[in-house]
C-alpha cells in the first residue's frame, strides 16, 4: 500500500494531554467533535491545517502517557494516514495499530514540515520527494501487520473470531 | 505469561495469552463497551475477573459524562461485571484492595494499571479496543518484555520516599528509557518497603516507558492480601533463578534526596534543594501514585499546629472510600480542615483536568500524582511539579517548594 501527503512536525515527548487534551474529556464520546481538537496543545491551528492523507511526524517518544486510544482516533479521524516518529510510546503503538493507523519508526530528522513523502509500507521506503531522498523502516512484526492489513483490531477479530497473528 | 500462554516463553516472543483481570475506566470504558458491540459480543468471559470504575469524573461535571457513566452502568448490568461508582475511589487502588493477586495477568484501559506489579501482579495499560477484546475473548496478545533489573540496597533516608526514588530513577532512565521492557525491583530497601511504597513505585513504572514494573511476592504481599480478606490468594512469584536480564542497575538509595520532577516531563527530575525558589499557587495530595493512608497520616502529622500559606490553596483526595473513612476515623479529616485544605471525593479529576482542581493561567501546582504533562491538569498554560507527599504537606506551609527535611 502508498500512502502520499503532507508531512506535519512536531518535536519530541508529545503526549496524549498533548493530541487529546484533558479538557476536551467530555467529549471523548463524540469524537468527531473531539478531532476538532487533536494536537491543540502542540499547535493549536493543526485541526484546521492538515490535509486527507497527511502525515503527523514525531521526533522521540511520540504518544507517551495515558492510554487513551481517542489519541490515535482523533488523529486518524482528522485525515492522517500515518504517524512517524523516531520512537513511540508503547500503548500509543498498539492503540495506533489497533485502530488501522500505521505508526512508523524512522529517522525523522530527515523530515520538515510541508515535504511531500510517499511511502510504500510494503517494501519499508519513505520518498521525501522534497528534499528528493529516501528514508527506510524496518517492518513491523508479523502480528501487528496481520492487525493493520485486516483494517484494525476490531475487523481482525471480526474475520477470523480469534487472534490469528502467527 | 509461560503460565498463561500454556508454553514455554522467553523474552520478545509473541504469545497469546489467558488474561485473569480487565479494568475500565469512565475516560476509557464507554469506548471499549462501543468495541465489544462493534464486534457483536454481548458477554463477558469472566464477569467476576471484569472491574468498571466511575472515577474520573466523580461527581460527573458534565452532562456528557454523566451519559457515559449511564453506558458503563447498563454494561455493567447487562454482563455481570463489578462496578464502582462515584465515591469508591481511584482505579489502581480498588483494585490492589480487591482484585490483585501475585500471577495474574491484569490489563487495564489505564496507562497505571502497572500499579498491579507491586503485589507481583503482570500488570499493564492498554487501549479500550484491546480491553474490549479482552474481555470478550478472555485473552489478549503480548510480546513478552525483556526486564531491567532495578537493585536497590541501603536505607532511606529521613525525608525520602518511594516517590523521591522513583523521581530519581525516572530522571536518570529517562521517560523512554525502559519502553517495551518490564523493570523488576529488588534489593534490600525494596524487599523492606511497606506495600503503600512499592505501589508508588510500580504504578510509576509507565513513566519510564515501561510495560509494568514488578515486585516478587513477599510476607509482606501475603500480609496486605490478609489485610484486605484475601490471604488465600496469596503464592509466590518471583524470578526464575537463571533469569536473563537486559541490564542490571544499582542504585544506593542513602544517597538520595527528596526530588522534584520539573515541569513538562516526568524525568525532568531534580533534588529538592537544586531548584531554587518555586512559589506554589495550588498542592495536590492525592491520586493512585499518593493517595494512601500512610501518605494521608505523614501529611496530617506534619500539618499539625500548622496553618497553609494564605496564597497557597490545598486539595486533599483520598485514593478510596476505605481511605477516606479510615482518615475521617483518624482524625485526619480535621487536621486537613483545620489547615486549611479542601477535602475532595476520592477519585482522579483534579490529576487528569477533569474537574475539581483545575489551574489558572500562569499558575504552579506541587503534586503527589505522576504527570506533569503541558495541560495535564487541564490548562496548557499552568505548571506542575510532581513530588512526595511530604514534599507536597511542607510547601503548602511555606508556599513554596520546600525541602521536607526542614519539618520531618
Amino acid at each position: 500500500m502508498k500512502l502520499n501527503g503532507k508531512a506535519w512536525k512536531f518535536g519530541d515527548d508529545i503526549s496524549t494531554d498533548l493530541i487529546a487534551p484533558g479538557r476536551y474529556f467530555h467529549l471523548r464520546s463524540d469524537l468527531n467533535e473531539l478531532a476538532k481538537h487533536v494536537l491543540e496543545d502542540a499547535d493549536p491551528q493543526f485541526a484546521s491545517k492538515v490535509g486527507k492523507g497527511d502525515f503527523v511526524v514525531g521526533g522521540r517518544n511520540f504518544g507517551l502517557g495515558s492510554s487513551r486510544e481517542h489519541a490515535p482516533t482523533i488523529i486518524k479521524l482528522a485525515g492522517v494516514s500515518c504517524v512517524l516518529a523516531k520512537s513511540f510510546a508503547r500503548i500509543f503503538f498498539r492503540n495506533a495499530i489497533n485502530i488501522g493507523l500505521p505508526a512508523i519508526e524512522c529517522d525523522t530528522d530527515k523530515i520538515a514540515s510541508g515535504d511531500e513523502l510517499e511511502i510504500n509500507l510494503e517494501n519499508g521506503v519513505i520518498r521525501n520527494a522534497t528534499k528528493k531522498i529516501d528514508l527506510k523502516f524496518a517492518p513491523l512484526p508479523k502480528a501487528m501487520t496481520r492487525i493493520l492489513q485486516d483494517g484494525g483490531l476490531v475487523e481482525h477479530i471480526k474475520k477470523h473470531g480469534d487472534f490469528k497473528i502467527e | 505469561m509461560s503460565e498463561h500462554s500454556g508454553k514455554d516463553v522467553k523474552a520478545d516472543d509473541f504469545v497469546i495469552a489467558k488474561v485473569d483481570l480487565c479494568l475500565l475506566q469512565d475516560g476509557t470504558g464507554p469506548l471499549a463497551v462501543r468495541q465489544l458491540e462493534e464486534l457483536g459480543i454481548k458477554r463477558v468471559v469472566n464477569p467476576q475477573g471484569v472491574a468498571v470504575f466511575l472515577d474520573h469524573a466523580a461527581p460527573s461535571p458534565r452532562k456528557e459524562l454523566s451519559n457515559d457513566h449511564i453506558t458503563l452502568r447498563n454494561f455493567a448490568r447487562k454482563t455481570g461485571s463489578y462496578i464502582f461508582e462515584i465515591g469508591e475511589g481511584v482505579c489502581h487502588q480498588i483494585m490492589s484492595e480487591l482484585f490483585t493477586s501475585p500471577g495474574d495477568v491484569l490489563v487495564g484501559a489505564d496507562s497505571h494499571t502497572c500499579t498491579g506489579g507491586a503485589l507481583g501482579a503482570f500488570a499493564t495499560g492498554m487501549g479500550s479496543t484491546d480491553v474490549a477484546v479482552a474481555m470478550g475473548l478472555g485473552k489478549t496478545w503480548f510480546r513478552v518484555p525483556r526486564t531491567i533489573k532495578v537493585v536497590v540496597n541501603g536505607k532511606f533516608k529521613s525525608g525520602v520516599y518511594a516517590k523521591d526514588f522513583m523521581l530519581y530513577l525516572i530522571g536518570s532512565l529517562g521517560a523512554e528509557g525502559a519502553t517495551y521492557k518490564a523493570l523488576e525491583f529488588t534489593g534490600e530497601a525494596m524487599t523492606s518497603l511497606p506495600m503503600s511504597e512499592r505501589l508508588v513505585i510500580s504504578n510509576m513504572a509507565v513513566e519510564a516507558g515501561a510495560k509494568t514494573g514488578i515486585f516478587a511476592s513477599d510476607k509482606i504481599t501475603k500480609t496486605y492480601l490478609k489485610q484486605h480478606g484475601r490471604e488465600e490468594k496469596y503464592r509466590e512469584m518471583k524470578s526464575d533463578k537463571d533469569a536473563k536480564f537486559e541490564k542490571e542497575i544499582d542504585i544506593e538509595v542513602d544517597k538520595l534526596a527528596p526530588m522534584v520532577s520539573l515541569p513538562h516531563t516526568v524525568d525532568n527530575a531534580k533534588p529538592v534543594d537544586k531548584i531554587g525558589k518555586i512559589k506554589v499557587h495550588q498542592v495536590f495530595i492525592g491520586s493512585c501514585t499518593n493517595g494512601r493512608i500512610e501518605d494521608l497520616r505523614l501529611v496530617a502529622d506534619l500539618w499539625k499546629g500548622r496553618k497553609r500559606d494564605p496564597d497557597t490553596r490545598v486539595i486533599v483526595t483520598p485514593a478510596s472510600k476505605d481511605i477516606y473513612l479510615m482518615a475521617a476515623k483518624e482524625g485526619l479529616l480535621e487536621a486537613f480542615i483545620e489547615f486549611g485544605a479542601a477535602v475532595t471525593t476520592p477519585g482522579c479529576g483534579a490529576c487528569v483536568g477533569v474537574h475539581g482542581g483545575i489551574l489558572g493561567d500562569g499558575e504552579n501546582c506541587l503534586s503527589t500524582s505522576n504527570r506533569n504533562f503541558l495541560g495535564r491538569m487541564g490548562n496548557p498554560k499552568s505548571f506542575i511539579y510532581l513530588a512526595s507527599p511530604a514534599t507536597a504537606a511542607a510547601s503548602a506551609i511555606k508556599g513554596e517548594i520546600t525541602d521536607p527535611r526542614e519539618y520531618v
